[in-house]
Protein backbone atom coordinates (compact mmCIF):
# COMPACT_ATOMS: atom_id res chain seq x y z
CA UNK A 1 0.00 0.00 0.00
CA UNK A 2 2.76 2.44 0.89
CA UNK A 3 4.56 1.92 -2.24
CA UNK A 4 1.00 3.08 -3.72
CA UNK A 5 0.84 5.80 -2.08
CA UNK A 6 4.35 7.03 -2.51
CA UNK A 7 3.80 6.57 -6.63
CA UNK A 8 1.17 9.15 -6.07
CA UNK A 9 2.01 12.90 -6.94
CA UNK A 10 1.46 16.11 -4.65
CA UNK A 11 -1.56 17.17 -6.71
CA UNK A 12 -3.22 13.70 -7.14
CA UNK A 13 -2.80 12.96 -2.98
CA UNK A 14 -4.69 16.31 -2.98
CA UNK A 15 -7.10 14.94 -5.09
CA UNK A 16 -7.49 11.78 -3.13
CA UNK A 17 -8.04 13.32 0.65
CA UNK A 18 -10.56 15.99 -0.57
CA UNK A 19 -12.41 12.78 -1.72
CA UNK A 20 -12.02 10.94 1.03
CA UNK A 21 -10.15 7.86 -0.37
CA UNK A 22 -7.14 9.04 2.01
CA UNK A 23 -5.95 9.63 5.20
CA UNK A 24 -3.96 13.17 5.09
CA UNK A 25 -2.64 12.10 8.66
CA UNK A 26 -1.29 8.30 7.18
CA UNK A 27 0.25 9.92 4.38
CA UNK A 28 1.90 12.13 6.59
CA UNK A 29 3.18 9.39 8.91
CA UNK A 30 4.33 7.61 5.54
CA UNK A 31 6.28 10.30 4.54
CA UNK A 32 7.79 11.44 7.90
CA UNK A 33 9.10 8.15 8.66
CA UNK A 34 10.64 7.92 5.24
CA UNK A 35 12.42 11.58 5.86
CA UNK A 36 13.62 10.38 9.31
CA UNK A 37 15.18 7.39 7.77
CA UNK A 38 17.46 9.65 5.88
CA UNK A 39 19.58 7.95 3.61
CA UNK A 40 20.87 10.56 1.93
CA UNK A 41 21.44 13.36 4.75
CA UNK A 42 18.46 15.43 2.70
CA UNK A 43 17.39 16.63 6.26
CA UNK A 44 18.70 19.02 8.80
CA UNK A 45 15.40 18.62 10.48
CA UNK A 46 12.35 15.99 10.56
CA UNK A 47 8.73 16.91 12.35
CA UNK A 48 9.05 13.95 15.43
CA UNK A 49 5.12 14.63 15.78
CA UNK A 50 1.87 14.07 13.59
CA UNK A 51 1.00 17.88 11.64
CA UNK A 52 -2.14 19.17 13.16
CA UNK A 53 -4.83 17.96 11.31
CA UNK A 54 -5.40 20.80 8.05
CA UNK A 55 -8.44 23.11 8.32
CA UNK A 56 -11.44 21.92 6.48
CA UNK A 57 -11.38 22.88 3.36
CA UNK A 58 -8.13 23.97 3.13
CA UNK A 59 -6.96 23.43 -0.98
CA UNK A 60 -3.75 21.49 0.14
CA UNK A 61 -5.53 19.27 1.98
CA UNK A 62 -2.80 18.50 4.50
CA UNK A 63 -0.50 17.10 2.47
CA UNK A 64 3.00 17.91 3.76
CA UNK A 65 6.21 20.15 2.84
CA UNK A 66 9.51 19.49 3.06
CA UNK A 67 11.27 23.31 3.21
CA UNK A 68 14.93 24.27 2.58
CA UNK A 69 17.13 25.38 5.73
CA UNK A 70 17.64 28.80 5.50
CA UNK A 71 13.16 29.57 5.61
CA UNK A 72 12.80 30.78 9.03
CA UNK A 73 10.53 28.23 10.85
CA UNK A 74 9.29 29.27 14.24
CA UNK A 75 10.83 27.39 17.06
CA UNK A 76 12.54 24.72 14.28
CA UNK A 77 16.47 25.21 13.68
CA UNK A 78 16.76 27.20 10.87
CA UNK A 79 20.33 27.32 10.24
CA UNK A 80 20.90 28.03 6.54
CA UNK A 81 23.91 25.21 6.22
CA UNK A 82 26.37 27.31 8.51
CA UNK A 83 28.11 26.65 11.78
CA UNK A 84 27.47 30.15 12.45
CA UNK A 85 23.44 29.46 13.12
CA UNK A 86 23.72 26.10 14.48
CA UNK A 87 20.74 25.71 16.69
CA UNK A 88 18.89 29.18 15.52
CA UNK A 89 15.04 28.66 16.28
CA UNK A 90 13.75 31.76 15.12
CA UNK A 91 10.53 33.35 16.66
CA UNK A 92 8.82 34.24 13.57
CA UNK A 93 8.16 32.20 9.98
CA UNK A 94 9.03 32.79 6.80
CA UNK A 95 6.08 34.16 5.17
CA UNK A 96 5.56 31.96 2.22
CA UNK A 97 6.07 28.65 5.01
CA UNK A 98 3.00 30.49 6.60
CA UNK A 99 0.96 30.96 3.56
CA UNK A 100 1.37 27.02 2.81
CA UNK A 101 0.99 26.16 6.78
CA UNK A 102 -2.58 27.77 5.96
CA UNK A 103 -3.54 26.46 2.77
CA UNK A 104 -3.11 23.10 4.33
CA UNK A 105 0.46 22.07 3.44
CA UNK A 106 2.49 21.32 7.26
CA UNK A 107 6.09 21.36 8.10
CA UNK A 108 7.16 18.05 6.96
CA UNK A 109 10.99 18.34 7.70
CA UNK A 110 13.41 21.28 6.78
CA UNK A 111 16.58 20.52 4.18
CA UNK A 112 19.99 20.33 3.93
CA UNK A 113 21.53 23.40 1.33
CA UNK A 114 24.67 24.59 0.55
CA UNK A 115 26.20 27.07 3.72
CA UNK A 116 23.88 30.46 2.94
CA UNK A 117 22.40 28.98 -0.29
CA UNK A 118 26.34 29.51 -2.21
CA UNK A 119 26.77 26.27 -4.25
CA UNK A 120 25.99 23.85 -6.68
CA UNK A 121 26.65 21.14 -5.19
CA UNK A 122 25.65 20.95 -1.77
CA UNK A 123 28.80 19.99 -0.39
CA UNK A 124 29.74 23.34 0.78
CA UNK A 125 27.09 22.78 4.15
CA UNK A 126 28.08 22.72 7.30
CA UNK A 127 25.88 19.57 7.85
CA UNK A 128 27.60 17.50 5.42
CA UNK A 129 27.36 16.38 1.42
CA UNK A 130 23.42 15.34 0.31
CA UNK A 131 23.53 12.28 -1.82
CA UNK A 132 21.96 12.29 -5.31
CA UNK A 133 19.48 9.23 -5.34
CA UNK A 134 20.41 8.48 -8.56
CA UNK A 135 23.86 7.27 -7.81
CA UNK A 136 25.17 7.99 -4.21
CA UNK A 137 28.77 8.56 -5.11
CA UNK A 138 27.74 11.83 -6.85
CA UNK A 139 26.03 14.99 -5.88
CA UNK A 140 22.42 16.60 -6.39
CA UNK A 141 23.36 19.81 -7.15
CA UNK A 142 22.17 23.05 -5.07
CA UNK A 143 22.45 24.91 -3.22
CA UNK A 144 18.22 23.77 -2.85
CA UNK A 145 19.88 20.08 -3.14
CA UNK A 146 18.26 18.52 0.15
CA UNK A 147 15.19 19.17 -1.14
CA UNK A 148 15.90 18.01 -5.28
CA UNK A 149 17.11 15.08 -3.56
CA UNK A 150 14.23 14.74 -1.02
CA UNK A 151 11.46 15.10 -3.97
CA UNK A 152 13.70 12.86 -6.12
CA UNK A 153 13.73 9.89 -3.80
CA UNK A 154 10.00 10.09 -2.22
CA UNK A 155 11.11 11.05 0.84
CA UNK A 156 9.07 14.73 0.72
CA UNK A 157 6.03 14.77 -1.35
CA UNK A 158 7.27 18.08 -2.77
CA UNK A 159 9.41 21.04 -1.48
CA UNK A 160 10.54 24.69 -1.05
CA UNK A 161 13.78 26.02 -2.90
CA UNK A 162 15.26 29.49 -2.95
CA UNK A 163 17.30 30.53 -6.35
CA UNK A 164 19.83 33.33 -6.70
CA UNK A 165 21.53 32.08 -10.03
CA UNK A 166 19.98 28.55 -10.37
CA UNK A 167 19.66 26.76 -6.73
CA UNK A 168 16.42 25.76 -7.73
CA UNK A 169 16.63 24.59 -11.39
CA UNK A 170 20.22 23.12 -11.34
CA UNK A 171 19.37 20.42 -8.14
CA UNK A 172 15.98 19.83 -10.43
CA UNK A 173 18.09 18.73 -13.28
CA UNK A 174 20.92 16.55 -11.81
CA UNK A 175 17.80 14.93 -9.43
CA UNK A 176 15.63 14.41 -12.32
CA UNK A 177 12.57 16.55 -11.16
CA UNK A 178 10.59 20.09 -12.29
CA UNK A 179 11.99 22.99 -10.59
CA UNK A 180 10.71 26.52 -11.31
CA UNK A 181 12.18 30.01 -10.26
CA UNK A 182 9.26 32.62 -10.04
CA UNK A 183 9.60 36.06 -11.63
CA UNK A 184 11.33 38.38 -9.01
CA UNK A 185 9.24 39.10 -6.62
CA UNK A 186 6.53 36.84 -6.54
CA UNK A 187 6.71 35.45 -3.49
CA UNK A 188 8.10 37.32 -0.67
CA UNK A 189 11.32 36.94 0.61
CA UNK A 190 9.98 37.50 4.56
CA UNK A 191 11.77 34.99 6.77
CA UNK A 192 14.59 33.79 4.14
CA UNK A 193 17.74 34.07 5.26
CA UNK A 194 19.20 36.71 2.84
CA UNK A 195 22.30 35.62 0.15
CA UNK A 196 21.53 38.56 -2.58
CA UNK A 197 18.81 40.27 -2.15
CA UNK A 198 18.03 41.58 -5.80
CA UNK A 199 18.80 38.42 -7.00
CA UNK A 200 16.83 35.59 -4.13
CA UNK A 201 13.87 34.20 -5.03
CA UNK A 202 11.40 31.24 -3.35
CA UNK A 203 10.19 28.17 -5.40
CA UNK A 204 9.05 24.78 -5.74
CA UNK A 205 10.77 21.33 -6.47
CA UNK A 206 8.19 19.28 -7.52
CA UNK A 207 7.81 15.61 -9.27
CA UNK A 208 5.95 16.93 -12.10
CA UNK A 209 4.61 20.55 -13.44
CA UNK A 210 1.13 20.24 -11.88
CA UNK A 211 2.94 19.36 -8.33
CA UNK A 212 4.85 22.55 -8.89
CA UNK A 213 2.22 25.40 -10.66
CA UNK A 214 -0.60 23.83 -7.35
CA UNK A 215 2.55 25.11 -4.91
CA UNK A 216 3.06 28.04 -6.41
CA UNK A 217 -0.22 29.17 -6.71
CA UNK A 218 -0.33 28.92 -2.77
CA UNK A 219 2.57 30.88 -2.34
CA UNK A 220 2.90 33.93 -4.25
CA UNK A 221 1.28 37.29 -3.51
CA UNK A 222 2.17 40.88 -2.30
CA UNK A 223 3.08 40.88 1.16
CA UNK A 224 3.86 44.11 3.47
CA UNK A 225 7.02 42.29 5.15
CA UNK A 226 8.55 42.50 1.76
CA UNK A 227 8.39 45.99 -0.11
CA UNK A 228 10.14 44.17 -3.48
CA UNK A 229 7.18 41.82 -3.41
CA UNK A 230 4.09 41.78 -6.06
CA UNK A 231 0.78 40.74 -6.93
CA UNK A 232 1.12 38.86 -10.37
CA UNK A 233 -1.49 39.88 -12.73
CA UNK A 234 -3.61 36.95 -12.61
CA UNK A 235 -4.02 33.67 -10.32
CA UNK A 236 -1.29 30.68 -10.94
CA UNK A 237 -3.55 28.00 -12.98
CA UNK A 238 -2.95 24.38 -13.29
CA UNK A 239 -1.68 23.43 -16.56
CA UNK A 240 -4.03 21.62 -18.97
CA UNK A 241 -2.30 22.29 -22.55
CA UNK A 242 -1.89 19.37 -24.54
CA UNK A 243 0.36 20.78 -27.44
CA UNK A 244 2.53 23.44 -28.65
CA UNK A 245 0.85 24.67 -31.66
CA UNK A 246 1.85 27.96 -32.35
CA UNK A 247 4.60 28.84 -29.77
CA UNK A 248 7.60 30.05 -30.63
CA UNK A 249 10.89 28.70 -28.97
CA UNK A 250 14.07 30.12 -29.26
CA UNK A 251 17.20 29.09 -28.71
CA UNK A 252 19.90 31.37 -27.60
CA UNK A 253 23.25 29.69 -29.38
CA UNK A 254 25.35 31.51 -26.65
CA UNK A 255 23.90 29.01 -23.90
CA UNK A 256 23.89 26.03 -26.08
CA UNK A 257 26.75 25.31 -27.68
CA UNK A 258 29.57 23.19 -26.78
CA UNK A 259 31.79 26.39 -26.54
CA UNK A 260 30.06 27.23 -23.11
CA UNK A 261 31.50 23.65 -22.28
CA UNK A 262 28.15 22.02 -22.33
CA UNK A 263 28.62 18.41 -21.98
CA UNK A 264 27.93 16.67 -25.47
CA UNK A 265 25.32 14.08 -23.54
CA UNK A 266 23.32 16.91 -22.39
CA UNK A 267 22.78 19.08 -25.75
CA UNK A 268 21.96 15.11 -27.38
CA UNK A 269 19.51 15.01 -24.91
CA UNK A 270 18.67 18.32 -25.47
CA UNK A 271 18.39 18.09 -29.05
CA UNK A 272 15.74 15.13 -28.78
CA UNK A 273 13.22 17.47 -26.42
CA UNK A 274 13.60 20.46 -29.59
CA UNK A 275 12.36 17.72 -31.86
CA UNK A 276 9.73 16.33 -29.51
CA UNK A 277 8.51 20.16 -29.19
CA UNK A 278 8.28 20.14 -32.88
CA UNK A 279 6.15 17.61 -33.13
CA UNK A 280 4.21 18.82 -30.62
CA UNK A 281 3.68 21.62 -33.10
CA UNK A 282 6.41 24.28 -31.70
CA UNK A 283 8.32 26.41 -33.83
CA UNK A 284 12.09 26.16 -32.84
CA UNK A 285 13.90 28.54 -33.94
CA UNK A 286 17.50 30.16 -33.10
CA UNK A 287 17.41 33.27 -31.35
CA UNK A 288 20.57 35.49 -30.02
CA UNK A 289 21.39 36.99 -26.29
CA UNK A 290 24.69 38.65 -27.22
CA UNK A 291 25.83 39.51 -23.21
CA UNK A 292 24.73 36.28 -22.00
CA UNK A 293 28.47 34.87 -21.62
CA UNK A 294 28.98 37.60 -19.80
CA UNK A 295 26.26 36.96 -17.45
CA UNK A 296 28.16 34.58 -15.06
CA UNK A 297 31.00 37.12 -14.61
CA UNK A 298 28.35 40.08 -13.56
CA UNK A 299 26.78 37.47 -11.08
CA UNK A 300 29.93 36.69 -9.56
CA UNK A 301 30.13 40.41 -8.56
CA UNK A 302 26.68 41.37 -7.88
CA UNK A 303 26.20 38.27 -5.63
CA UNK A 304 28.90 38.30 -3.66
CA UNK A 305 28.17 42.13 -2.91
CA UNK A 306 25.04 41.79 -1.64
CA UNK A 307 26.33 38.50 0.55
CA UNK A 308 29.13 40.88 2.08
CA UNK A 309 26.51 43.47 3.13
CA UNK A 310 23.48 40.76 3.87
CA UNK A 311 26.14 38.99 5.87
CA UNK A 312 27.62 41.55 7.89
CA UNK A 313 25.30 40.86 10.19
CA UNK A 314 26.45 37.42 11.39
CA UNK A 315 28.91 38.94 14.71
CA UNK A 316 28.20 36.81 17.75
CA UNK A 317 26.08 39.50 19.10
CA UNK A 318 22.26 38.69 18.34
CA UNK A 319 22.45 35.33 17.34
CA UNK A 320 24.08 32.57 16.69
CA UNK A 321 27.94 31.56 17.15
CA UNK A 322 30.20 33.70 19.68
CA UNK A 323 33.70 33.20 19.73
CA UNK A 324 36.69 34.81 21.85
CA UNK A 325 33.90 36.56 23.81
CA UNK A 326 36.37 37.43 26.09
CA UNK A 327 38.68 39.79 24.52
CA UNK A 328 37.66 43.00 22.73
CA UNK A 329 34.50 43.62 20.68
CA UNK A 330 36.58 43.92 17.18
CA UNK A 331 38.30 40.87 18.02
CA UNK A 332 35.30 39.01 19.26
CA UNK A 333 33.70 40.16 15.65
CA UNK A 334 36.28 38.50 13.25
CA UNK A 335 37.06 35.37 15.42
CA UNK A 336 33.44 34.61 15.17
CA UNK A 337 32.87 34.67 11.75
CA UNK A 338 36.11 32.86 10.74
CA UNK A 339 34.89 30.08 12.89
CA UNK A 340 31.41 30.25 11.98
CA UNK A 341 32.10 30.47 8.29
CA UNK A 342 32.79 27.76 5.54
CA UNK A 343 35.73 28.45 2.86
CA UNK A 344 32.98 29.39 0.19
CA UNK A 345 30.89 32.17 2.50
CA UNK A 346 34.52 33.53 3.50
CA UNK A 347 35.56 33.68 -0.26
CA UNK A 348 32.46 35.49 -1.08
CA UNK A 349 32.33 37.74 1.38
CA UNK A 350 35.93 38.64 0.54
CA UNK A 351 34.92 39.02 -3.35
CA UNK A 352 32.12 40.69 -2.69
CA UNK A 353 34.01 43.09 0.08
CA UNK A 354 36.74 43.60 -2.50
CA UNK A 355 33.98 44.53 -5.38
CA UNK A 356 32.90 47.31 -3.37
CA UNK A 357 35.89 48.91 -1.23
CA UNK A 358 37.12 52.46 -2.38
CA UNK A 359 39.05 52.62 -5.67
CA UNK A 360 36.82 49.55 -7.39
CA UNK A 361 33.59 49.91 -6.88
CA UNK A 362 33.08 51.78 -10.25
CA UNK A 363 35.17 49.18 -12.05
CA UNK A 364 33.84 45.77 -10.59
CA UNK A 365 30.14 46.66 -9.40
CA UNK A 366 29.10 49.38 -11.36
CA UNK A 367 30.38 47.42 -14.49
CA UNK A 368 28.44 44.48 -13.73
CA UNK A 369 25.28 46.16 -13.42
CA UNK A 370 25.61 48.05 -16.33
CA UNK A 371 26.07 44.30 -18.04
CA UNK A 372 22.91 43.55 -16.22
CA UNK A 373 21.18 46.11 -17.95
CA UNK A 374 22.27 44.81 -21.15
CA UNK A 375 21.32 40.92 -20.44
CA UNK A 376 17.49 42.75 -19.43
CA UNK A 377 17.99 44.07 -22.76
CA UNK A 378 18.76 41.12 -24.62
CA UNK A 379 15.95 39.06 -23.65
CA UNK A 380 13.48 42.12 -23.80
CA UNK A 381 14.67 41.82 -28.04
CA UNK A 382 14.10 37.73 -27.91
CA UNK A 383 11.03 38.31 -27.19
CA UNK A 384 9.56 40.48 -29.20
CA UNK A 385 10.41 37.39 -31.77
CA UNK A 386 9.83 34.45 -29.75
CA UNK A 387 7.85 33.05 -26.93
CA UNK A 388 10.41 31.25 -24.59
CA UNK A 389 13.85 30.49 -24.49
CA UNK A 390 14.96 27.08 -24.26
CA UNK A 391 18.45 25.74 -23.24
CA UNK A 392 19.66 23.16 -21.03
CA UNK A 393 19.48 23.82 -17.42
CA UNK A 394 22.76 22.99 -16.54
CA UNK A 395 26.13 22.28 -18.57
CA UNK A 396 26.54 18.83 -17.23
CA UNK A 397 24.65 16.05 -15.14
CA UNK A 398 25.26 15.40 -11.54
CA UNK A 399 29.00 14.65 -10.91
CA UNK A 400 30.93 13.16 -8.56
CA UNK A 401 31.54 14.19 -4.92
CA UNK A 402 34.48 16.15 -4.73
CA UNK A 403 35.32 16.64 -8.34
CA UNK A 404 35.03 20.43 -8.23
CA UNK A 405 35.35 21.18 -4.58
CA UNK A 406 38.60 22.68 -5.20
CA UNK A 407 37.46 24.49 -7.96
CA UNK A 408 35.68 27.27 -7.05
CA UNK A 409 36.01 28.78 -10.55
CA UNK A 410 34.88 25.32 -12.38
CA UNK A 411 32.26 24.97 -10.01
CA UNK A 412 30.76 28.57 -10.78
CA UNK A 413 31.06 27.48 -14.18
CA UNK A 414 27.88 24.91 -13.60
CA UNK A 415 25.55 28.30 -13.72
CA UNK A 416 26.44 29.33 -17.17
CA UNK A 417 22.80 28.51 -17.99
CA UNK A 418 20.93 29.89 -15.39
CA UNK A 419 22.69 32.61 -14.15
CA UNK A 420 21.19 35.40 -17.33
CA UNK A 421 17.74 34.69 -15.96
CA UNK A 422 18.28 35.51 -12.74
CA UNK A 423 20.23 38.47 -13.61
CA UNK A 424 17.04 39.40 -15.54
CA UNK A 425 13.97 38.83 -12.84
CA UNK A 426 12.09 36.60 -14.88
CA UNK A 427 10.99 33.28 -14.40
CA UNK A 428 12.29 30.07 -15.54
CA UNK A 429 11.62 26.52 -14.79
CA UNK A 430 13.56 23.34 -15.49
CA UNK A 431 11.94 19.88 -16.53
CA UNK A 432 13.64 16.11 -16.80
CA UNK A 433 13.94 15.93 -20.38
CA UNK A 434 16.25 12.48 -20.49
CA UNK A 435 18.79 10.49 -18.93
CA UNK A 436 22.52 10.78 -20.17
CA UNK A 437 25.00 7.74 -19.30
CA UNK A 438 21.81 6.98 -16.35
CA UNK A 439 21.71 10.57 -14.69
CA UNK A 440 19.16 13.08 -15.82
CA UNK A 441 19.29 16.20 -17.78
CA UNK A 442 17.15 19.20 -17.22
CA UNK A 443 15.36 21.38 -19.58
CA UNK A 444 15.05 25.22 -18.97
CA UNK A 445 12.04 26.90 -20.50
CA UNK A 446 12.38 30.70 -20.10
CA UNK A 447 9.35 33.45 -20.34
CA UNK A 448 9.49 37.39 -19.98
CA UNK A 449 8.17 38.72 -16.46
CA UNK A 450 4.93 37.29 -15.28
CA UNK A 451 4.69 34.22 -17.88
CA UNK A 452 4.22 32.08 -15.22
CA UNK A 453 1.19 30.63 -16.06
CA UNK A 454 2.05 30.20 -19.85
CA UNK A 455 5.37 28.81 -19.03
CA UNK A 456 3.97 26.00 -16.76
CA UNK A 457 1.63 25.03 -19.84
CA UNK A 458 4.18 24.74 -22.66
CA UNK A 459 6.47 23.09 -20.00
CA UNK A 460 3.22 20.61 -18.89
CA UNK A 461 2.51 19.51 -22.77
CA UNK A 462 6.32 18.44 -23.07
CA UNK A 463 6.15 16.80 -20.08
CA UNK A 464 3.75 14.66 -21.01
CA UNK A 465 5.52 14.47 -24.45
CA UNK A 466 9.10 13.37 -23.06
CA UNK A 467 7.29 11.04 -20.16
CA UNK A 468 10.08 11.01 -18.13
CA UNK A 469 10.27 8.35 -15.65
CA UNK A 470 11.47 8.67 -12.02
CA UNK A 471 10.63 5.91 -10.35
CA UNK A 472 13.68 3.91 -10.19
CA UNK A 473 14.86 6.86 -8.06
CA UNK A 474 12.05 6.55 -5.38
CA UNK A 475 12.69 3.04 -5.20
CA UNK A 476 16.29 3.31 -5.24
CA UNK A 477 17.24 6.65 -3.24
CA UNK A 478 14.93 5.82 -0.57
CA UNK A 479 16.57 2.25 0.01
CA UNK A 480 18.76 2.53 3.26
CA UNK A 481 22.12 3.43 3.54
CA UNK B 1 46.95 39.24 -9.47
CA UNK B 2 45.47 40.38 -5.97
CA UNK B 3 48.71 40.97 -3.53
CA UNK B 4 48.68 39.39 0.00
CA UNK B 5 48.67 43.29 1.61
CA UNK B 6 45.25 43.81 -0.19
CA UNK B 7 43.76 40.48 0.72
CA UNK B 8 44.70 41.44 4.53
CA UNK B 9 42.85 44.21 4.40
CA UNK B 10 39.86 43.52 2.38
CA UNK B 11 39.85 41.02 5.14
CA UNK B 12 40.29 43.62 7.79
CA UNK B 13 36.92 45.31 6.32
CA UNK B 14 34.92 42.07 6.16
CA UNK B 15 35.79 41.26 9.99
CA UNK B 16 37.63 38.49 9.22
CA UNK B 17 40.11 36.75 10.93
CA UNK B 18 42.27 34.84 8.07
CA UNK B 19 45.30 32.69 9.01
CA UNK B 20 48.58 33.22 7.20
CA UNK B 21 47.90 29.92 5.09
CA UNK B 22 43.86 30.85 4.53
CA UNK B 23 45.20 34.18 3.28
CA UNK B 24 47.59 32.76 0.53
CA UNK B 25 45.26 30.63 -0.44
CA UNK B 26 42.87 33.56 -0.76
CA UNK B 27 44.59 35.61 -2.64
CA UNK B 28 44.90 32.67 -5.41
CA UNK B 29 41.84 31.74 -5.55
CA UNK B 30 40.52 35.63 -5.48
CA UNK B 31 43.19 36.33 -8.16
CA UNK B 32 41.64 33.65 -10.51
CA UNK B 33 37.96 34.23 -9.97
CA UNK B 34 38.96 37.87 -11.05
CA UNK B 35 40.52 37.34 -13.84
CA UNK B 36 37.69 35.82 -15.19
CA UNK B 37 35.45 38.13 -14.20
CA UNK B 38 38.19 41.11 -15.90
CA UNK B 39 36.73 40.10 -19.23
CA UNK B 40 33.50 42.23 -18.62
CA UNK B 41 35.19 45.29 -18.29
CA UNK B 42 36.45 45.09 -21.93
CA UNK B 43 32.44 45.59 -23.32
CA UNK B 44 31.50 48.94 -24.51
CA UNK B 45 29.26 49.67 -21.60
CA UNK B 46 29.17 53.68 -22.57
CA UNK B 47 26.00 55.61 -22.07
CA UNK B 48 24.13 52.09 -20.35
CA UNK B 49 22.31 52.85 -16.96
CA UNK B 50 23.08 50.35 -14.07
CA UNK B 51 20.46 48.42 -12.81
CA UNK B 52 20.49 47.95 -8.99
CA UNK B 53 17.00 46.41 -9.24
CA UNK B 54 14.86 44.39 -12.10
CA UNK B 55 11.55 45.77 -10.48
CA UNK B 56 10.45 49.52 -10.96
CA UNK B 57 10.32 50.20 -7.27
CA UNK B 58 8.77 52.94 -5.94
CA UNK B 59 8.68 53.37 -2.04
CA UNK B 60 6.61 51.27 -0.64
CA UNK B 61 5.12 52.54 2.62
CA UNK B 62 2.23 50.93 5.27
CA UNK B 63 0.30 53.32 6.97
CA UNK B 64 2.16 54.28 10.16
CA UNK B 65 -0.11 52.11 13.09
CA UNK B 66 1.20 50.26 15.60
CA UNK B 67 1.38 46.60 15.03
CA UNK B 68 2.44 43.76 17.40
CA UNK B 69 5.93 43.11 17.10
CA UNK B 70 8.34 40.60 18.85
CA UNK B 71 8.78 41.37 22.41
CA UNK B 72 12.30 42.30 23.96
CA UNK B 73 12.29 38.23 25.79
CA UNK B 74 11.24 37.11 22.34
CA UNK B 75 13.70 39.54 20.40
CA UNK B 76 16.59 38.66 23.29
CA UNK B 77 16.31 34.58 23.41
CA UNK B 78 18.65 33.39 20.78
CA UNK B 79 21.66 36.27 21.76
CA UNK B 80 24.84 34.65 23.22
CA UNK B 81 24.75 37.62 25.83
CA UNK B 82 21.18 38.10 26.53
CA UNK B 83 21.33 41.25 29.43
CA UNK B 84 18.27 43.08 31.17
CA UNK B 85 19.30 46.04 28.62
CA UNK B 86 19.51 44.19 25.31
CA UNK B 87 22.68 42.31 23.74
CA UNK B 88 25.64 42.26 25.52
CA UNK B 89 28.86 42.58 23.94
CA UNK B 90 32.77 42.64 24.86
CA UNK B 91 34.39 46.28 25.69
CA UNK B 92 35.33 48.10 22.55
CA UNK B 93 38.61 47.96 24.12
CA UNK B 94 41.86 48.79 22.18
CA UNK B 95 40.61 46.83 19.22
CA UNK B 96 38.21 49.44 17.60
CA UNK B 97 38.91 51.47 15.03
Amino acid sequence: MSQDLLELSAAQAVAAIRAGELDAAELFELYRSRAAADPLNAFTWVAEDAAAAAPAGAPLAGVPVAVKDLFCTEGVPSQSGSRILEGYRPPYTATVVAKLARAGAPLLAKTNQDEFAMGSSNENSAYGPVLNPWDRARVPGGSSGGSAAAVAAGLAPWALGTDTGGSIRQPAAFCGIVGLKPTYGACSRYGMIAFASSLDQAGPLTRDVTDAALLLRHMVGRDQNDSTSLELPEEIRLPSRGDLKGVRLGVPQELTGTAGGIDPGVLASFEASLAQAQALGASVEPCTLPHAPHALSAYYIIAPAEASANLARFDGVRYGLRVAGDSDLDTMYSCTRAHGFGAEVKRRIMLGTYALSSGYYDAYYGTAQRVRTRISQDFQSAFAEVDFIVTPTAPTTAFELGAKSHDPLAMYLNDFCTVPMSLAGIPAISIPCGLSDGLPVGLQLAGPAFSENALLDAAYALEQALAFDGRSARAGGGAPA
Amino acid sequence: MLERQQVDHVARLARLELSDSEADTMAVELSKILDHIEAIRALDLEGVEPTSHVVDLVNALRADVPQRSLTPQQALAQAPEPTEAGFGVPSPGQGAE
